[in-house]
């Protein structure tokens, strides 16, 4: 028994020991970290190469965009200084802020732009709209560079400036003339914060050091505009905390100091919580989306895609899925609530059917019984309700469904595959959209009619849809775009595309000695200061 | 895990049964004595029961949920909407889940799932290991390359190849039974095996050899039945190691489907708060805790009676 | 010792085969999103996976004689690489939780076996009777509730390298491996008990006592002694068990090691990942193995080899 009076006396002692220097260890390394938990894991470096958000934000960090979107949607400049177009807007000018240099010591030249344009180009799908425009680019002049146009583009400010992925990043000459499709080897950008490459590890952490060097504009931060002021020496992603109680527990002890997706579960907690604050950094939110697959039965007949959109009502999927009243909204437009485009505009069909309704519009549809087979991933916790929810509201409208539950990239692999169902294809598919990735019928992925050749998996083919949204791309005037909007936002609805599921805000989790938080679309890592 | 403890004492297992049916017959009478064998027995029988008689203890359809009645606390009442679309009173005893579920009805209906998974798990191990033990033991020349793939098989930790296996294949209740079996099959080939070898240089089975008995009659009158203590000790063993796997699965995420109410995927869904809802995670680990502990203790108490060298020696 | 040779050849066919037979073509999971049919095919052609499963296994084989174990398909980088960066983790880890598991289990494990039948032996078998059945994770849950949350003793998760000082690395680490020793120690406590009881009954010891030498000397560097083999066998092949338990509880803690990356690796299906993750365990666990058998010589004079 002696022995293990000494082993419980040892073990204190080795305890009280260890309590004491954790304190001052804390203290002295944490005061200009700013230690954040993003809402995935980074693994792709190329913003150009993946649509994924983490890259996108990896790419906000160390490159510099020539335009961006403030937080009204308008498009401001960025990298540019001052641009103008010609008479017959075929032929735009645009010149550079004086003082623009890559991480490595060399200046940003108009060749590094046109070279960053042109893979852009080649992987975005705003960009591949507009190089349908482009004619050519030259760059008379280092500072300068010229865009001719074929013929007036109505969207070419907005392509240029675009918010999300993918973000036209600047980046150096050598590095924009990798091969579209392949990714980029070197991490050089002229933007706020330098990438530590050889602390990267991913899974683990990411690391960004400020960039001395760095010129910010002298308006104030404003969506992905104005000016990219770093307060703080070093910033940490740390990419290896994923376990949602894992995350608040290490925010309230203060191990971390932002969570950049809070779990709707934690709000409640964190907003009582005196020593932390829940920032609001992107009010326009996200947007839940069903889509189906139109290339087999029974979703090829529009009559019982009708009748799914008359009974997914939005209130159930935002209640189960986020359940705080004041992070979700209904909103029956495709283009996101609040924001130019958005507007209730025809979409009776959904926002004012009921479950009766559905039964009905089933049993006249001709439904022959076939089980509706939706993917839902496992390991998404912020779509991975919608599933269930969407399969218990088509049961009840009298449909038959087969939900398969699978991790997202394998989901990701098989919405890919045309296939039908029964041969490991799939009917129905859900996920979430940024406001900025949906909130005009170019840059909606989704309202792309164009049948196999469109660019988004369920190949929805309407020839009057591909003709309103050729309409407005050429369209340069604003109040004939917003009723070309409507109008394929109703046709859209007439032949259900896609079911719009309602629209909630992320919210962002933050200590309170951090300040200077602005409204942008996702997660900017400038303008913040650590007291 | 515990299986791990029997393998290498494969060896002592084999002298303390014959096909001697009288000592057969007072060992059983040992195994009905014995407190931790009445006791796990005990245990167990109530699970059974609460497994086959779930739809009946007031529970509901464990994989319908009200969204309006999402989280609550054991004992508040709430809602729940059937698949006609009425809306029907419940009092959640053991709360509800973030969807809304009846964690009451799930952590209930969840004791089927495990029974079965560690049951199976145990049988199917059995299965192939004995067949496999026997033809290693008596056919020679496969003897050599069948040991050297069962030694392979046991360089790889245990449950990496469940998660390996269960996340390839799509996950359902087969394949994690068989992803639970895998890794266990060699250490039941093992003593399969040494028990095979030790037996048929016993008198009596030469005996029978040389009066010309079939290879198959001999394995099934004389060697089979000499397997059925340590195997049956190893069994539960299997068993409780595979309802602990299943658990594991499910709680990495890449276990049975989340709707199909598993202690693992309650206890998967409920860490996003285990903080704020502890009981999320309580009242499934509290069965699951029971159910291995009690088929630890059967499995203890089976080893300590049918085999009793081998019970001081671990 | 040769032996480890081919088992180690056959660890290899086996992880081949269980990753190549299964269902889920790697070129279309690799290709991501956006891709097409003619992409997914050139990757497919890239990889190798339009060739026989035979030559697969070939190129396969000699990549991974020559140290090469592929290019993760999930974190685009090498798959050794990923390995080298995970490593640190994950050996800490089960270093500090066989040390504490040692240092616990052996003397219980003696101190039960010297008092065979009485309380302290019957409450330790229960309690490894209970360190069997109680799920790590739940076992996790309840430590980083008591004595991250409730005391605030300790950091609730991460892990902090060595070169960041020595007490961050021992804090962050001292609820993972009491989380994982428990089930180790209830393993290894029944072997000491059970090896020394065992030579308690031998002849040398009633010599001994006889002798009239104090009982901790008897106890020790007699019988101790002699039920060393067995117990270092048992830490031998506990190693799969606590590889195992590296996986749930590096989950759990949020830890970036090898457990960790298994896990993240299978949820992407990253087959080179994962492929190159159980090789390399298998492999640990093989040499592992290998050197315990190798210290049977140091505990009994008698094995030569």
């Amino acid at each position: 028994m002696k022995a293990r009076r000494i082993a419980a006396a040892f073990s204190l002692a080795a305890l009280a020991s260890l309590l004491g220097p954790n304190a001052i260890a804390q203290a002295q390394s944490a005061d200009r970290v700013l230690r954040v938990v993003p809402h995935s894991n980074l693994a792709i470096l190329d913003p150009i190469w993946t649509t994924a958000y983490m890259s996108r934000n990896h790419g906000y960090m160390i490159y510099d965009t020539l335009f961006g979107t403030d937080e009204k949607a308008q498009v401001k400049p960025q990298m540019v200084e001052e641009w103008s177009a010609n008479a017959d807007k075929r032929l735009w000018t645009f010149k550079l802020r004086k003082g623009l240099e890559f991480h490595d010591g060399k200046p940003v030249t108009s060749e590094d732009v046109v070279a960053s344009i042109a893979r852009w180009g080649k992987r975005d799908a705003m960009g591949s709209a507009l190089m349908t425009f482009v004619d050519r680019m030259d760059t008379p002049a280092p500072d300068t560079f010229r865009i001719f146009l074929r013929e007036p583009c109505g969207f070419l400010l907005e392509a240029l400036g675009k918010p999300s992925s993918n973000v036209l990043f600047i980046m150096p000459k050598r590095m924009a003339d990798t091969d579209a499709f392949k990714q980029i080897e070197e991490h050089i950008g002229s933007g706020p914060y330098v990438f530590k490459r050889d602390e990267f590890k991913p899974g683990d952490k990411s690391v960004y050091l400020k960039n001395t060097k760095y010129v910010p504009r002298k308006e104030p931060a404003s969506g992905s505009t104005g000016g990219k002021n770093v307060y703080v020496d070093r910033v940490e992603w740390n990419l290896a905390l994923r376990d949602a109680q894992a995350q608040v527990n290490a925010l309230q002890k203060g191990e971390v100091d932002i969570l950049e997706a809070l779990a709707f579960d934690h709000y409640e907690s964190v907003k009582k919580d005196t020593t932390l604050q829940i920032p609001a950094t992107a009010p326009a939110g996200l947007q839940y989306m069903a889509r189906f697959n139109h290339l087999h039965k029974p979703f090829d007949n529009a009559k019982v895609r009708q009748a799914v959109l008359a009974a997914f009502s939005q209130q159930p999927f935002l209640q189960a899925q986020v359940g705080v009243k004041e992070l979700y909204r209904v909103c029956p437009s495709m283009f996101t609530c609040g924001t130019p485009y958005g507007s209730p505009f025809g979409s009776e069909i959904q926002s004012k059917s009921n479950m009766k309704k559905a039964q009905e519009l089933v049993k006249a549809s001709g439904y022959d019984g076939t089980p509706i087979v939706i993917m839902k991933p496992t390991d998404l916790a912020s779509i991975q309700k919608l599933p269930d929810v969407a399969a218990q509201l088509l049961r009840q409208a009298g449909f038959k469904v087969d939900l398969q539950a699978m991790d997202w990239q394998t989901l990701v692999g098989r919405r890919a595959k045309k296939d039908a169902p029964e041969k490991g294809g799939w009917h129905m598919f859900l996920t979430a959209w940024q406001a900025h990735d949906i909130w005009n019928p170019i840059a909606n992925a989704a309202l792309d009619a164009r049948g196999e050749q469109s660019g988004w998996f369920g190949w929805g083919k309407d020839d009057k849809l591909v003709e309103l949204r050729n309409q407005f791309m050429r369209e340069v005037d604003d109040a004939k775009k917003k009723k070309l909007a409507d109008a394929i936002q109703a046709r859209a609805f007439e032949v259900g595309t896609h079911v719009p599921l309602g629209e909630y805000v992320q919210p962002v989790a933050a200590r309170k000695n951090i300040s200077g938080f602005f409204v942008s679309n996702g997660n900017l890592y400038w303008n913040l200061k650590k007291n | 895990m515990a299986t791990d403890k029997t393998a290498d004492n494969a060896d002592d297992a084999l002298s303390t049964e014959s096909a001697d049916v009288m000592r057969y017959e007072s060992a059983w009478q040992r195994v009905r004595r014995s407190w931790s064998v009445r006791i796990g027995g005990c245990v167990l029988l109530v699970l059974l029961f609460i497994a086959v008689a779930a739809p009946w203890l007031g529970t509901v359809d464990p994989t319908l949920f009200d969204a309006g009645s999402r989280d609550l606390k054991p004992g508040q009442p709430g809602e729940i909407i059937t698949l006609d679309g009425d809306t029907i009173k419940h009092t959640f005893i053991m709360g509800s889940d973030s969807f809304g579920r009846d964690i009451y009805s799930r952590v209930i209906y969840g004791t089927r799932v495990s029974l079965v998974v560690g049951a199976f798990s145990a049988v199917v191990a059995l299965a192939f290991g004995i067949v496999l033990g026997l033809v290693s033991g008596y056919i020679r020349w496969l003897d050599g390359p069948l040991m050297r793939v069962m030694d392979g098989v046991m360089a790889i930790p245990a449950i990496l190849i469940a998660i390996a296996l269960v996340a390839m294949f799509r996950a359902s209740l087969l394949s994690v039974i068989i992803a639970i079996a895998i890794p266990e099959i060699p250490r039941v080939t093992r003593l399969v095996r040494s028990l095979v070898l030790t037996i048929r240089e016993e008198p009596y089975v030469e005996a029978a050899v040389s009066l010309g008995t079939p290879t198959w009659k001999i394995m099934f009158s004389h060697i089979l039945p000499n397997t059925v203590a340590p195997l049956l000790v190893q069994g539960t063993y299997i068993c409780a190691f595979g309802i602990l796997v299943e658990a594991i699965l499910s709680f990495l995420g890449v276990g049975l489907p989340p709707d199909i109410p598993t202690w693992g995927n309650i206890m998967s869904e409920g860490r996003s708060q285990f903080v704020t809802f502890p009981h999320n995670v309580f009242f499934p680990g509290l069965f699951l805790a029971a159910t291995v502990l009690a088929v630890n203790i059967l499995g203890d108490g089976l080893r300590d009676t049918l085999d009793p060298k081998m019970a001081r020696r671990a | 010792m040769l032996a480890t040779i081919p088992v180690l050849a056959i660890v290899a066919v086996l992880v081949f085969l269980m990753l190549r037979l299964t269902p889920g073509d790697p070129a279309a999971i690799l290709a991501g999103d956006a891709a097409n049919t003619e992409q997914i095919a050139k990757i497919r052609e890239g990889l190798g996976l339009d060739r026989p499963l035979i030559v697969q296994f070939g190129i396969w084989a000699r990549d991974i004689v020559s140290g090469d174990l592929g290019e993760s398909f999930y974190f685009k980088m090498k798959v050794t690489a990923l390995i080298g960066q995970r490593l640190e983790a994950t050996l800490s880890l089960a270093t500090l939780t066989i040390l504490f598991a040692v240092s616990t289990a052996v003397p219980l494990g003696v101190l039960a076996a010297w008092r065979f039948g009485g309380w302290f032996d019957r409450m330790l078998m229960g309690f490894s009777v209970m360190g069997f059945s109680i799920p790590v994770f739940v076992l996790a849950y309840i430590l980083i509730w008591v004595v991250s949350l409730k005391l605030g003793w300790l950091p609730v998760q991460g892990y902090k390298p060595i070169s960041e000082g020595f007490w961050p690395f021992l804090r962050h680490l001292i609820l993972p491996s009491i989380t994982l020793a428990v089930i180790y120690v209830a393993l290894i406590a029944r072997v000491t008990r059970a090896s020394v009881l065992e030579a308690l009954g031998e002849d040398y010891i009633r010599t001994a006592r006889a002798k009239g030498l104090p009982e901790s000397r008897v106890l020790i560097r007699h019988a101790l002694a002699n039920a060393a083999i067995p117990i270092v066998t048992v830490i031998g092949i506990g190693i799969g068990l606590l590889i195992g338990g590296v996986v749930v509880t590096e989950s759990v803690y949020a830890i970036p090691g090898l457990g960790r990356l298994t896990v993240d690796a299978v949820l992407a299906r990253d087959f080179p990942t994962i492929q190159g993750v159980i090789l390399f365990f298998s492999v640990v666990y093989v040499v592992v193995n290998l050197l315990v058998d190798l210290s049977y010589v140091f505990f009994d004079p008698r094995i030569r080899y």
